[in-house]
C-alpha cells in the first residue's frame, strides 16, 4: 500500500517510458501509444462527501454519481459532442412523426444478481422508478403516454408531443436501469435492497463501511466480455482537503475527481511528473456558475443596476485568481458545451467599473456622503472554501462601484432552504444543464417555474417573451426552429442579465499516468470504467 | 460508609440520571428542530434538481409535516421503548449506525485516554520530584506546548513528518482497504494507523495531566504529614508513592472523569484530519445534512455516558478518599 511513494512512481514512469516506443523528435502531434489494456490491479480513490445511499434515482447527487455510475447503467451515454452511443440500448429508431422511439435493447444483459435485464425492467425503470422519484425525470417522462415492450428485447415508448430532447434522457444519472424484481411494489425510498444496490454496470458492489469506504469489484458476467480490466474499486472517505491532497502526493490514490482537489493545489498537481490533470468530461453536466440575483429585492429588479453589477465584475479574474485557470468565462445563459449555443449572440458585459457606474447613476442612484448608492447581502455558498473567496470577490468588485455588500454565512440546509423560501438578496449557485436548454436552462428564466423549491426560478425573474421562445423551443421538433428560438432568446437574456452569470465550471480529474481510458465520454469521471486499465 | 446507604445513594442517583437525561433529550430535540433548513431541503440542495412534489414526499417520509409537539412525543414514546429511530437520510436504523462507527471512537479516545494518563502521570511526577532543575523545565515547556498548540495543527504535523517524510506510516484511515485481514494480522494492521490519531488527541491531554499531577504533587508534598513520614526515615520512594502520589490524585481523577465522559464526542477533529470513521464524524454530518434521528441518538449516546461516569467518579473518590462520603 505504501509501495506507491512519488519517488518510486517517478521512477516507474521514467522506467516504463524509456522501454517505450520511439517518439519522432520535434513532433509536437505524437505522443508515446498507450500500452495495451492489461486485466489486473484495484483502483483507489476518493468520494468527497460521502452520499447517503447508491441508488441513482433515490439519490442523485454529485458523489453517488460517481460511485454508482459504475454499477448502474442507462440506455446510452454520450460523447462529447453530446451524441447517444449506445449502451444497454443497441440501437434506436424515431418515427417520422417524431413522437415513437424504439429502443432495441442489448441481449445477454445481467443483472448483479444473475437475473437477466429485460425491457420489463427498462419500462418499469423509466414509468414507475424515476417517475416516482427523480424531479428532474419526472416532468419529462410525464410526456410519454404509451410504453410497450412488444419482444423482451424491445422497447417502444410514444410521446403526446415531439420532444427533441428526449435523447438527452437515458444515461445512468438521468435513467439508470434498475432491476424490477427487487423494486416493483415496494416504496423505492425505503426498500432495503437499497442498502446492497444492484445494477448491471461492470462492477458490482460489495461492501460499504460508512465513514471509512466503499468497495466493489469486477462483476464477472458483465455483458461485454473481457471487460472490465480493473479488478477493484476502492473509494476512500476521506474529509479533510489537505489529506486528500496528501493522499493523492503519496500515491495512496490513484484517482481524484471533482470536488476532491481544491483549486489553490491543482497547480501543485499540475507539475507532478507522474500525474495527469483532466479537464473534459463536464460536456454533458455543463456547470455554470453565477450570482444569483433576488428580483424582489430593490433596487436588483432594474436591469440597469444588474447590467452594472456585471459591469463591474472581472470575470478573468475569477478564472485566473480564485480557480487558477480551471474552466472558461462565461458567455451567457448558455454553456459553450451545451447544445444551441450561438457564440454569435453569446456576450456578456466586459469588465468596465467606469460603464457600471454610469449606468447607476442612470438608474438614479448617486452615492451618499461616503460613496455608497446602495446596500445589499450576498449569502455565500456553503460548498467549499473557493466560494467563500468568490464572495469576497464580489465584496469588493461591488465596492469599487460603490455598492456596499454584506456577506452572509451558512451551511447547506440551511442555504438551500433560504434559497427555496426566497429568503435572500444576492447568492451564489451553480447548476448543470443537462445537455440542452430545454432541460437545464429554461428552468431558471420561465415565469411558470417560478417556485418556493432549489433549483427553480427562484430569483422570481419574469419575462414574458423568454417565457414564450423558451416555449416554443421546448415544443418544437424542428431542430432549426429551437436553434432560432434559443438564438432569440440568449440574445435577450444576455441584454437582461437576470441572474450574472461568472463560469463555465470544469472540474479536474487528476490520475496516476498508469491509469487509462478514464475519461471517455461527456460523462466524465461518472462513467463506469468499463474500459479503464493500468498499464 | 454502610452498605444501605450506599445503595439509597445509588438509587437516587439512577433516578435522577434518568430525569436529566430525558430533559436533555427534550432540549436536544428543540435545539435541533431550531436549525433553519431540514433533512428535505438539504436533500433538495445536493440534488440538482428539485419539485414541489419531491420536497413533500420527503418530508412526508420523514415525518416532518406533522406538528413540532407531535414529533416530539412520537420521538420519545420510541425513545422509552429503546427505539432510536431511522435515518431517512441513509435508511438505516440509528442504533446500527451509532453501533458501527462507536468501537472505533473509543478504540482511538480509549488509547489517547490511557496513553495522556500514564504519561501525564509518569513526567508531571518526574517533573514535581526534580523541582526546579532542568528536566522539570523542560517538561514543563513541553507540556505548556502541546497545551497551546490547537489539536489539527499538531495532527497535520505528525503527518507531515511520520508519513510523508519518512513514510513509516498512513495518512488517513482505520486499516488497510482490500487486505481482508483477521485475527492478530487485523490487530496489528489497525494498530499502525492508529498511532498517530492517538498520539495527537493524546499528547494534548499528557499535558494537562501532567501540569495538574505536577502542581498537586507540590503542593501535597508541602503538608505536615509528608515532612513527618521524612523525619520518621521512611524511604524517598516509598513517601513519594504511598504519601504523594495517592493523595495528589483526587484533581487528576476529577479530571480524568469529565475527560472519560467526552470519551464519545471529544475527538472529530482527530477523526476528521484522519478520516477516521469515528462517531464524530457521524454527528457533524448528521448535522450538517439535518438527519434529525441520527444526530439524536449521537446526543443521546454522549448524554448517558457522561452522566455514568459522573456516577462512576463520585463513586470512585468515596472508595479511594475515606474523607469523601456519598449521598
Amino acid at each position: 500500500m505504501l509501495d506507491l511513494t512519488r519517488r518510486g512512481a517517478i521512477l516507474g514512469a521514467a522506467a516504463a517510458g524509456a522501454a517505450g516506443a520511439i517518439v519522432p523528435v520535434g513532433s509536437a502531434q505524437a505522443q508515446t501509444p498507450a500500452p495495451a489494456p492489461k486485466r489486473g490491479g484495484t483502483l483507489t480513490t476518493i468520494l468527497t462527501p460521502e452520499p447517503p445511499i447508491l441508488v441513482l434515482g433515490v439519490n442523485n447527487q454529485g458523489p453517488t454519481q460517481l460511485a454508482a455510475g459504475k454499477i448502474y447503467q442507462g440506455l446510452f451515454k454520450y460523447d462529447f459532442k453530446l451524441n447517444p452511443v449506445p449502451e444497454l440500448a443497441k440501437s434506436w429508431t424515431l418515427s417520422d412523426d417524431k413522437k415513437t422511439y424504439t429502443f432495441k435493447l442489448q441481449e445477454n444483459v445481467k443483472f448483479h444478481d444473475g437475473t437477466p435485464m429485460t425491457a420489463d425492467d427498462v419500462l418499469f425503470s423509466i414509468m414507475k422508478f424515476h417517475t416516482e422519484v427523480s424531479p428532474r425525470a419526472r416532468p419529462i417522462f410525464a410526456k410519454i403516454k404509451e410504453a410497450t415492450a412488444p419482444d423482451p428485447h424491445t422497447v417502444v415508448l410514444t410521446l403526446d408531443s415531439p420532444f427533441e430532447p428526449f435523447m438527452l434522457m437515458f444515461d445512468d444519472t438521468a435513467c439508470a436501469i434498475v432491476p424490477k424484481h427487487v423494486y416493483d411494489g415496494t416504496d423505492y425510498r425505503t426498500n432495503p435492497a437499497n442498502q446492497h444496490p444492484i445494477g448491471t454496470g461492470p462492477f458490482q458492489f460489495i461492501e460499504w463501511q460508512r465513514g471509512n469506504f466503499i468497495r466493489m469489484k469486477r462483476f464477472a458476467d458483465y455483458w461485454k466480455p473481457g471487460e472490465p480490466y480493473l479488478d477493484e474499486i476502492i473509494y476512500r472517505i476521506i474529509p479533510d482537503s489537505q489529506s486528500r491532497a496528501l493522499a493523492l502526493q503519496t500515491g495512496q490514490v490513484q484517482l481524484t475527481q471533482a470536488n476532491d482537489i481544491e483549486p489553490f493545489d491543482i497547480p501543485r498537481f499540475k507539475a507532478m511528473p507522474n500525474l495527469q490533470v483532466e479537464l473534459n468530461g463536464w460536456e454533458y453536466a455543463s456547470q455554470l456558475s453565477w450570482f444569483e440575483i433576488n428580483h424582489r429585492v430593490k433596487p436588483l429588479d432594474d436591469v440597469r443596476v444588474r447590467q452594472a453589477m456585471s459591469y463591474a465584475l472581472d470575470r478573468n479574474f475569477i478564472l485566473n485568481r480564485l480557480w487558477f485557470g480551471i474552466g472558461k468565462v462565461a458567455t451567457g445563459p448558455i454553456v459553450s458545451t451545451t447544445k444551441f449555443y450561438d457564440p454569435a449572440v453569446a456576450k456578456l458585459q466586459p469588465y468596465d467599473p467606469g460603464k457600471a457606474m454610469q449606468l447607476l447613476d442612470a438608474a438614479g442612484l448617486k452615492p451618499n456622503a461616503k460613496g455608497v448608492r446602495f446596500s445589499i447581502k450576498q449569502l455565500a455558498l456553503p460548498y467549499g472554501e473557493v466560494w467563500m473567496r468568490l464572495s469576497e470577490y464580489f465584496r469588493t468588485a461591488m465596492a469599487k462601484v460603490g455598492i456596499e455588500v454584506t456577506l452572509e454565512t451558512t451551511d447547506a440546509g440551511a442555504w438551500a432552504r433560504r434559497i427555496g423560501d426566497w429568503d435572500y438578496e444576492t447568492s451564489t449557485n451553480f447548476l448543470s444543464q443537462f445537455g440542452d436548454p430545454t432541460l437545464g436552462v429554461e428552468r431558471s428564466y420561465v415565469s411558470s417555474n417560478i417556485k418556493k423549491v432549489t433549483f427553480t426560478n427562484t430569483g422570481g425573474y419574469s419575462n414574458p417573451k423568454v417565457d414564450a421562445l423558451f416555449t416554443t423551443a421546448r415544443e418544437s421538433g424542428d431542430p432549426a426552429v429551437r436553434a432560432k428560438a434559443f438564438t432569440d432568446v440568449q440574445k435577450i437574456l444576455c441584454d437582461e442579465v437576470p441572474q450574472i452569470w461568472l463560469m463555465e465550471l470544469a472540474w479536474p480529474t487528476i490520475h496516476d499516468k498508469k491509469l487509462h481510458n478514464v475519461i471517455r465520454t461527456a460523462m466524465g469521471p461518472n462513467g463506469d470504467f468499463e474500459d479503464a486499465y493500468f498499464a | 460508609m454502610g452498605a444501605a446507604r450506599f445503595w439509597r445513594f445509588l438509587a437516587q442517583r439512577l433516578v435522577k440520571m434518568a430525569a436529566m437525561i430525558l430533559a436533555i433529550a427534550v432540549a436536544n430535540f428543540l435545539l435541533i428542530h431550531a436549525a433553519p433548513g431540514d433533512p428535505a431541503s438539504v436533500m433538495a440542495g445536493e440534488a440538482g434538481a428539485a419539485d414541489p412534489q419531491f420536497m413533500a414526499q420527503l418530508r412526508a417520509q420523514f415525518g416532518l409535516d406533522q406538528p413540532l409537539s407531535t414529533q416530539l412525543m412520537i420521538y420519545l414514546g420510541h425513545l422509552l421503548h429503546g427505539d432510536l429511530g431511522m435515518s431517512f437520510r441513509q435508511g438505516r436504523p440509528v442504533a446500527a449506525l451509532i453501533a458501527e462507527r462507536l468501537p472505533a471512537t473509543l478504540l482511538l479516545t480509549g488509547t489517547a485516554f490511557a496513553f495522556a494518563l500514564a504519561m501525564g502521570l509518569l513526567l508531571g511526577a518526574l517533573a514535581a520530584q526534580r523541582v526546579g532543575r532542568w528536566a522539570d523545565s523542560a517538561i514543563t515547556v513541553l507540556a505548556l506546548g502541546f497545551f497551546a498548540t490547537p489539536i489539527f495543527w499538531v495532527g497535520l504535523m505528525l503527518v507531515l513528518v511520520f508519513s510523508v517524510w519518512l513514510d513509516w506510516l498512513p495518512s488517513f484511515g482505520m486499516n488497510t482497504v482490500g487486505a481482508d485481514y483477521t485475527g492478530w494480522a487485523a490487530v496489528a494492521d489497525t494498530a499502525q494507523y492508529l498511532v498517530l490519531p492517538a498520539l495527537t488527541l493524546g499528547l494534548f491531554y499528557m499535558a494537562v495531566y501532567a501540569r495538574l499531577t505536577r502542581a498537586s504533587m507540590l503542593e501535597v508534598a508541602s503538608q505536615d504529614f509528608v515532612r513527618t513520614a521524612r523525619a520518621k526515615g521512611v524511604p524517598e520512594g516509598r513517601i513519594l508513592r504511598r504519601h504523594i502520589l495517592r493523595n495528589a490524585l483526587l484533581p487528576v481523577m476529577t479530571y480524568a472523569g469529565i475527560q472519560a465522559g467526552q470519551l464519545i464526542g471529544g475527538s472529530i477533529l482527530v477523526e476528521t484530519v484522519f478520516a477516521w470513521p469515528g462517531i464524530g464524524r457521524l454527528a457533524l454530518d448528521a448535522l450538517l445534512a439535518r438527519d434529525y434521528q441520527l444526530l439524536l441518538g449521537v446526543f443521546l449516546c454522549t448524554s448517558v455516558l457522561t452522566v455514568v461516569f459522573n456516577l462512576v467518579t463520585d463513586v470512585v473518590y468515596a472508595w479511594v478518599d475515606p474523607r469523601v462520603e456519598v449521598g
